[in-house]
């Protein structure tokens, strides 16, 4: 008799840890049953960023560089599986790329994105950028890695937290993902992955008062009810963004300016 | 009658100091009875139909009749702005953009105290202020901005800046020359085309800067000016044809602009409240920190978005510092905008006057104490005394809501953690202050402190080159320098 494989059971990915659906559901997609989040998996989703986001905020640019680069350096490592889920190639390459792309922005965005500033007056002035805090991400649909890496790993890089809603249709990928991740020195609860249906999580996750970004990157038609429901705490709202880019990567940073005087 | 009651009462109580009255001349400004809106470089009758009076909140009197815009005059003024953005204005070359826009700056500086007096009279701050703030201000950030306008793409490196088209803009009461400056200079610096809204409570400095304009040769439909209360700014910002919103006020009124806007596409900064903590270690300057809690919070009767209007003081030095605070309090002289020695001026309009009297009383109610240096409040118009509030819980709605008027809480910490966690217990982001001789103490608060300004060791500064904007509810996106020229433009 021919050996059977052991399956994978594709669960969600919070605070570090691979939890089934608080609320034990599931619905089968890519020939697995994956974990039919709730909104309750939000919500705890988004605590356990919010805690994980002063820790990630507070690591050096040059620490959260070199996790990102390892991001890349373990999904290579896995690229087989990634190729076998996904069916191409080039959309494993591509998002391998992209990790290390953000990687190298990582000690580079104070530089180009702060300023020095001349004031008229005897003050010492100046602008850095520092992460919103948590980022609620609804990923594409299709290219559902690539997609995924496109939308967090800008996020990421500036110091924020995620909380990222994978492809509905093609969600194996991004729990894969989630593994390497695990296995990338991403403090835990600083990337939580869910999978489950949009129509009943991106409310909660656009409505989540402890949300300070939103990317509705994955949603294909009418934004505007979730735009309504983000104004709620004045989200900064990300549509379409803005490529690769560190302007893509300012959509989740604030501008912060200190001012000192200038004496003996 | 409570005590804050007795305190406002108009009886007479001896002022501090006597000093003889230095009145600025009213002479320089020459009101018209009534203003039209200014649309497509000309003033015309509102469509509406409606007019009310401007009033000066000292003396109550009315200064001239103001059209209120209506929806048909908001599509009017829309109109005539696409119409100049498409037909000539979005294609002047860069550097001629720049030329007209240092000429505004010119001009300001030219009629500064023209517009100082006019804006002290019709919104009530006081002279000194107008004189030495605002309008140099003003003028400083059209300079400022219309250097970048032929400078654009090395703003953004790898990218092409292209304008938006016609931006709707919102602007409040309290700085009505400055807020005007910070939205319409980098908008034209961009290439856009404006429709400007002032505030409902004072609208003159703006209807007077139409004549700015006139003399700068600024293109008809450049900029238009739309007067009126909320209805015109709900109609301006929900406009089909306007490319961009830019508002400052409140963050309720924020939240709203944000729900009309879902869905549309059209860009939106918003620059919304505050509640900004002015936090004071045992090492601070202590007389220096004295002078800017008073500026932090005293500054333009406390109108001020980035007020320093909870004092974080720690235990170590509270006695000394709210004695200090007290007796520096018991100086400032209340009264006339117009007069030179006049440190506060008058309460902007009698509704803030009554919402600074509820909140006032919320926090007599709650339970904290409550102190007013005896001043003598003059008979006509609206005020409030300056007020300090001591023995505030982190709950109190005085600590919590942004009064948005003359009145400080006064909280406490013991370590550089609580100051940080106290500071930060707020839905906003706007401001924050720290005073300490410790360089050390001061970058590490200035990390922690989740606001977009942070002023160590000063408060209340300003510059067209220094970008201002809040974290969380005190909205997003960034009004001065490099940053500031983001909200106006697109990327190819």
């Amino acid at each position: 008799m021919t050996r059977l494989p052991v399956a994978k059971t594709y669960k969600l990915f919070i605070g570090g840890a691979f939890p089934r659906s608080e609320s034990g559901r599931s619905y089968e997609i890519e020939g697995a049953n994956v974990a039919l989040g709730s909104r309750k998996d939000v919500r705890d989703a988004v605590r356990t960023a919010r805690e994980a986001f002063p820790k990630w905020a507070g690591m050096t640019a040059y620490n959260r560089g070199q996790v990102l680069y390892r991001v890349a350096e373990m999904m290579e490592g896995r690229r087989a599986q990634f190729e076998e889920l996904v069916g191409s190639q080039a959309e494993v390459d591509a998002a391998i790329d992209t990790w290390v792309w953000y990687a190298g922005w990582a000690d580079k965005l104070a530089q180009v994105l702060g300023t020095s500033n001349p004031v008229a007056g005897p003050y010492f002035n100046f602008t850095i950028p520092e992460p919103t805090g948590v980022a609620g991400i609804v990923a594409p649909e299709e290219p559902p890695l690539l997609g995924l890496v496109e939308r967090v790993a800008p996020a990421l890089v500036g110091g924020n937290a995620v909380v990222v809603l994978a492809s509905e249709r093609r969600p194996l990928a991004a729990i894969t993902l989630a593994e390497v991740l695990a296995t990338s020195d991403v403090p835990g609860g600083t990337v939580n992955v869910l999978t489950g249906r949009k129509s009943e999580l991106c409310p909660v996750l656009a409505g989540h008062m402890d949300v300070n970004a939103l990317d509705l990157a994955g949603i294909v038609g009418d934004s505007t009810e979730l735009e309504r429901l983000a104004a709620d705490n004045v989200k900064r709202v990300v549509r379409n963004g803005d490529g690769y880019s560190p302007w893509h990567a300012a959509a989740f940073l604030e501008l912060k300016t200190v001012w000192h005087p200038i004496g003996v | 009658m409570t005590e804050i009651d007795k305190k406002q009462d108009r009886s007479l109580v001896p002022s501090a100091f006597e000093y003889a009255p230095a009145l600025e001349s009213r002479d320089l400004v020459k009101l018209e009875d009534r203003y039209g809106l200014f649309i497509g470089g000309e003033f015309v009758e509102p469509r509406s139909g409606e007019f009310h009076p401007s009033v000066s909140p000292s003396s109550e009197e009315e200064l001239a009749d103001v059209a209120y815009g209506g929806a048909e005059d908001v599509d009017a003024a829309v109109g005539a702005a696409r119409d100049a953005f498409e037909n000539g204005w979005s294609s002047w070359p860069a550097g001629e953009r720049a030329k007209v826009i240092y000429r505004i700056a010119r001009i300001l500086q030219e009629r500064a105290r023209e517009f100082a007096v006019l804006e002290s009279l019709d919104g009530g701050k006081p002279i000194r202020e107008s004189r030495d703030v605002d309008l140099p201000l003003a003028a400083a950030h059209f300079f400022y901005y219309a250097g970048w306008a032929d400078k654009l793409e090395y703003a953004f490196p790898n990218r092409t800046p292209r304008p938006l088209g016609v931006a709707a803009q919102v602007i409040p009461w309290n700085f009505p020359m400055l807020m005007l400056a910070w939205k319409v200079a980098p908008a034209l610096a961009a290439g856009n085309t404006v429709v400007l809204k002032p505030a409902e409570t004072t609208p003159l400095t703006a209807l007077l800067f139409a004549d700015v304009l006139r003399q700068a040769q600024v293109p008809p439909g450049v900029v238009n000016i739309v007067t009126g209360d909320g209805r015109a700014g709900s109609e301006l910002v929900k406009h089909p044809d306007v490319d961009k919103v830019a508002f400052t006020g409140s963050t309720e009124v924020g939240k709203e602009i944000q729900r009309a806007l879902a869905g549309t596409k059209k860009k939106l900064t918003l620059e919304l409240g505050g509640k900004a903590a002015n936090v004071i270690f045992d090492d601070a300057p202590l007389d220096q920190a004295v002078e800017g809690i008073v500026n932090g919070i005293y500054f333009n009767q406390g109108h001020v978005c980035c007020a320093g209007s909870r004092l974080l003081v720690q235990e170590s030095i509270y006695d000394q510092t709210i004695q200090k605070l007290k007796r520096r309090m018991s100086n400032l002289r209340v009264g006339d905008p117009l007069d030179k020695n006049t440190d506060i001026g008058a309460i902007n309009s009698k509704a803030q006057l009554e919402r600074i009297q509820e909140l006032v009383r919320s926090g007599e109610e709650e339970g904290a104490d409550v102190f007013q240096p005896e001043c003598r409040l003059p008979e006509k118009g609206w005020w409030f005394a300056p007020t300090v509030f001591t023995n505030v819980a982190q709950s109190y709605r005085i600590a919590q809501e942004e009064i948005f008027g003359p009145v400080l809480s006064v909280l406490t910490f013991r370590t550089p953690d609580e100051a940080v966690e106290k500071a930060n217990n707020t839905p906003y982001g706007l401001a924050a202050g720290v005073w300490t001789e410790k360089g050390s103490r001061i970058l590490s608060m200035a990390q922690r402190l989740r606001a977009g300004v942070v002023w160590a060791n000063t408060y209340n500064r300003f510059d067209p080159t220094s970008p201002f904007g809040g974290y969380k509810e005190s909205g997003f996106g960034r009004e001065g320098g490099l940053h500031g020229l983001e909200a106006y433009v697109r990327f190819d």
